[in-house]
């Protein structure tokens, strides 16, 4: 009898699950689906779920009219550009916070996160204004430049709360050992803080991937990233939908296949921190 | 062998002292519409005509353009040589020289042809700061059979009275078929530009000649009441949320047997390709109370150049090509004479192919005609703009109104109420921007 319960409520879960996740995912599912309509079929009221007419004409479009590639590899340098120096600067500083803590640091945390705060469009026209000046308006630097400034803050404090976990006595262990700063940092710190440094990369990554403000508002043509290239698709006066989930679905493919692909170490080193 | 060794010299010769053509590049901004692709997709015409000039495109969606363009041209940023902005901007810009006026634009360009209200709407003091690309007004298109199966003639001036009656009597809710469509999203560009529109053929306005707010009087209180028990009683679900697209798919699905919105929507809902009701489709003016101005807007997607660019010539150079007579002439050959850009020149309108090929171009011409953006309703006013008042405040109050009106429409406020918060946010913005105390 109590097998049947268990079985049964693991069936329930498992449904449930399913459930919650195909929800999740629905969006994302409509928009390729979409991607596959035509214009007229894309905007019918009620919506046809499988059973329409199968095109690809959208995507042989959107290929025609822009250079994907150009902006695919654009998103690519920005996004794992500034990723990788946020990285650079942020470990350094998260260590030494969480280490060695002074009696501002806590401040200097909230200062840090107070940045995020303000909209940005606050500072667009200064920011613009100074891109002329030293001439890096529509430059990958640039635009690097800026997205690794904007999610400095939530690296910092993402890397802070996972070193503060690590117990302080295993560093201490490792310079009576004689380590060291460089040494704990890469052979005993790191191995320890895998998980989170991974989580976090791979969330920067997200956020600058999808970052929508300054790449759009900093970028023309040389250096304009994918969201520039779904920007392009939209129409106030035409029927678009169709399109846009093309360029939309081309769009997150590369970062969604890096997620699938990652995914099993992600959850894998996130469990690992938990059990722990 | 002499003879060959002169010839290879000599054309050595030649191929060095060749002059180097310096190339210009010019970074055209536009917005994702039909008849601007259709541009994009032609511009090896024009470099094949200028070999040394380049183009490269910049296409973004309206709101974001609006802003990438305005924050580059205020912060003299240099990112665009040809920009793609509409009659509201022009005034504006130009009176804060922004705009290099267009006095280059070429012998046989023929200023003169460009419709005369159009060619209003992109000047200043007589002076041509953007050349009109394409130009739209609004229009009344109904379904032809629902209106034989009902017994109903749409007249060719209808007034506000008999499209009310028309639309409650055309109102089949079973078979999901609506008397009419209008917007109701909110935003200055959306549900702002039809109801100010529709409002002008009331006899309303937005500021008296003083700047003072007019959301207090009658003429607004009969607009909005008129609008929001038409749109209650024969409107289709959800109308709230619809603006020129969505209203487009219902009218092309045969859910509207009315709609009333940009001209340019005429030749989509007349394609077979994209309409199930293309051949049953009729167009007259927009609405009237008798008071002399219809409910119908003017609108000019139109090319400038942004001051301080260096490619002033190039630019000019392209303006005139994609805004010329042989561009029209260009697209029909390549696309076939529906596909022109409409609404720009006297002399589309006088040739019997495109005529023949658009039977909506005599009321798209009509409805252009009977828009005047420097006298846009029945009393006198101190903006220019028939469905927006161009001074640079607008963009901000008209949308806080348009949240007011999209509200009184889902009926989650009154008619009443949100006349009254419109008129209090509105008299608080101008006071702040200093143009009433």
């Amino acid at each position: 009898m109590a097998r049947m319960v268990t079985t049964r409520r693991k069936v329930i879960s498992t449904v449930a699950a399913w459930l919650v996740g195909f929800v999740i995912f629905f969006p994302i599912l409509w928009m390729v689906l979409a991607s596959f309509k035509t214009e007229l079929e894309a905007f019918a009221i009620p919506p046809s779920f499988l059973f329409f007419h199968w095109t690809t004409e959208n995507y042989v479009t959107v290929q025609e009219r822009s250079d994907y590639f150009h902006h695919a590899l654009n998103s690519i340098i920005i996004a794992g550009g500034s990723t990788l120096i946020a990285m650079l600067i942020a470990i350094p500083a998260a260590w030494s916070m969480a280490f060695s803590p002074t009696k501002r640091t806590k401040d200097i945390l909230l200062w840090m996160l107070s940045t995020k705060m303000m909209p940005p469009v606050g500072v667009l026209v200064p920011i613009y204004l100074i891109f002329r000046t030293v001439g890096l308006l529509d430059t990958r630097t640039g635009l690097i430049f800026i997205l690794c400034l904007g999610n400095l803050p939530i690296v910092i404090w993402m890397l802070f709360t996972y070193f503060k976990e690590i117990p302080k006595d295993i560093l201490e262990a490792a310079r009576m050992d004689g380590a060291t700063i460089g040494r704990e940092l890469i052979y005993v710190l790191t191995p320890m803080a895998i998980p989170g440094l991974a989580s976090t990369l791979l969330l920067n990554l997200i956020l600058a991937w999808n970052e929508a403000f300054w790449t759009l508002n900093l970028s023309t043509l040389e250096a304009a990233p994918l969201t520039v290239f779904i920007a392009s698709y939209s129409s106030p006066e035409g029927l678009f939908w169709a399109k846009l989930s093309a360029a939309s679905t081309l769009a997150i493919a590369p970062i969604l296949v890096l997620g699938w692909f990652s995914q099993r170490q992600l959850v894998r080193g996130l469990t690992f921190g938990a059990v722990k | 062998m002499k003879n060959v060794l002169c010839a290879v010299t000599g054309a050595a010769a030649l191929l060095i002292s060749a002059p180097s053509i310096a190339q210009t590049t010019l970074t055209v901004a536009t917005v994702n519409n039909g008849d601007m692709i259709r541009m994009q997709g032609l511009t090896s015409d024009f470099t094949a005509k200028n070999p040394d000039i380049s183009v490269k495109w910049v296409t973004l969606e309206e709101n974001v353009l609006r802003q990438r363009v305005t924050t580059d041209i205020a912060t003299k940023g240099g990112q665009f040589d040809v920009l793609t902005i509409g009659t509201y901007e022009v005034p504006i810009w130009a009176k804060k020289n922004w705009l290099v006026p267009l006095d280059k634009l070429g012998a046989d360009y023929d200023v003169n042809d460009i419709l005369p209200k159009i060619r209003d709407a992109v000047s200043v003091d007589g002076k041509l700061y953007a050349a009109p690309f394409y130009g739209e007004s609004s229009m009344t298109m109904y379904r032809t059979d629902l209106f034989k199966k009902a017994g109903l003639t749409m007249p060719e001036k209808p007034t506000w009275d008999f499209v009310v009656d028309a639309a409650k009597k055309l109102t089949d809710k079973s078979a999901g078929v609506y008397g009419i469509c209008l917007r109701g999203k909110a935003g200055w560009g959306e549900n702002m530009a039809f109801l100010t529109a529709m409002a002008n053929s009331f006899g309303a306005r937005w500021f008296d000649e003083k700047w003072e707010p007019q959301f207090n009087s009658p003429e607004w209180k009969k607009t909005l009441t008129t609008y929001v028990d038409l749109m209650k009683e024969a409107g289709p679900p959800g109308a709230s949320s619809n603006g020129f697209n969505e209203n487009l798919a219902l009218f092309n699905a045969g859910k509207c047997a009315m709609w009333i919105d940009a001209t340019v929507a005429a030749s989509f809902v007349s394609n077979p390709k994209e309409s199930t009701v293309a051949d049953k489709v009729g167009f007259a003016l927009a609405p009237n109370t008798g008071l002399g101005k219809n409910a119908n807007w003017l609108w000019a997607w139109s090319l400038a150049i942004p001051a301080g660019s260096k490619k002033v010539d190039a630019a000019e150079k392209f303006i005139a090509w994609a805004t010329s007579k042989d561009y029209t002439k260009l697209v029909a050959s390549k696309e076939g004479w529906a596909n022109v850009p409409p609404g720009t020149r006297t002399s589309l309108y006088q040739n019997p192919d495109y005529l023949k090929a658009a039977p909506f171009a005599k009321m798209t011409l009509a409805s252009i005609d009977a828009a005047d953006p420097n006298k846009p309703t029945v009393k006198p006013v101190p903006y220019v703009g028939v469905q927006y008042a161009a001074i640079p405040e607008f963009q901000g109050i008209g949308t806080a109104v348009g949240q007011q009106f999209s509200a009184a429409l889902s009926g989650s406020t009154s008619v009443d109420a949100a006349l009254a918060a419109a008129q209090s946010s509105t008299e608080r913005e101008m006071k702040r921007a200093g143009y009433i105390k």
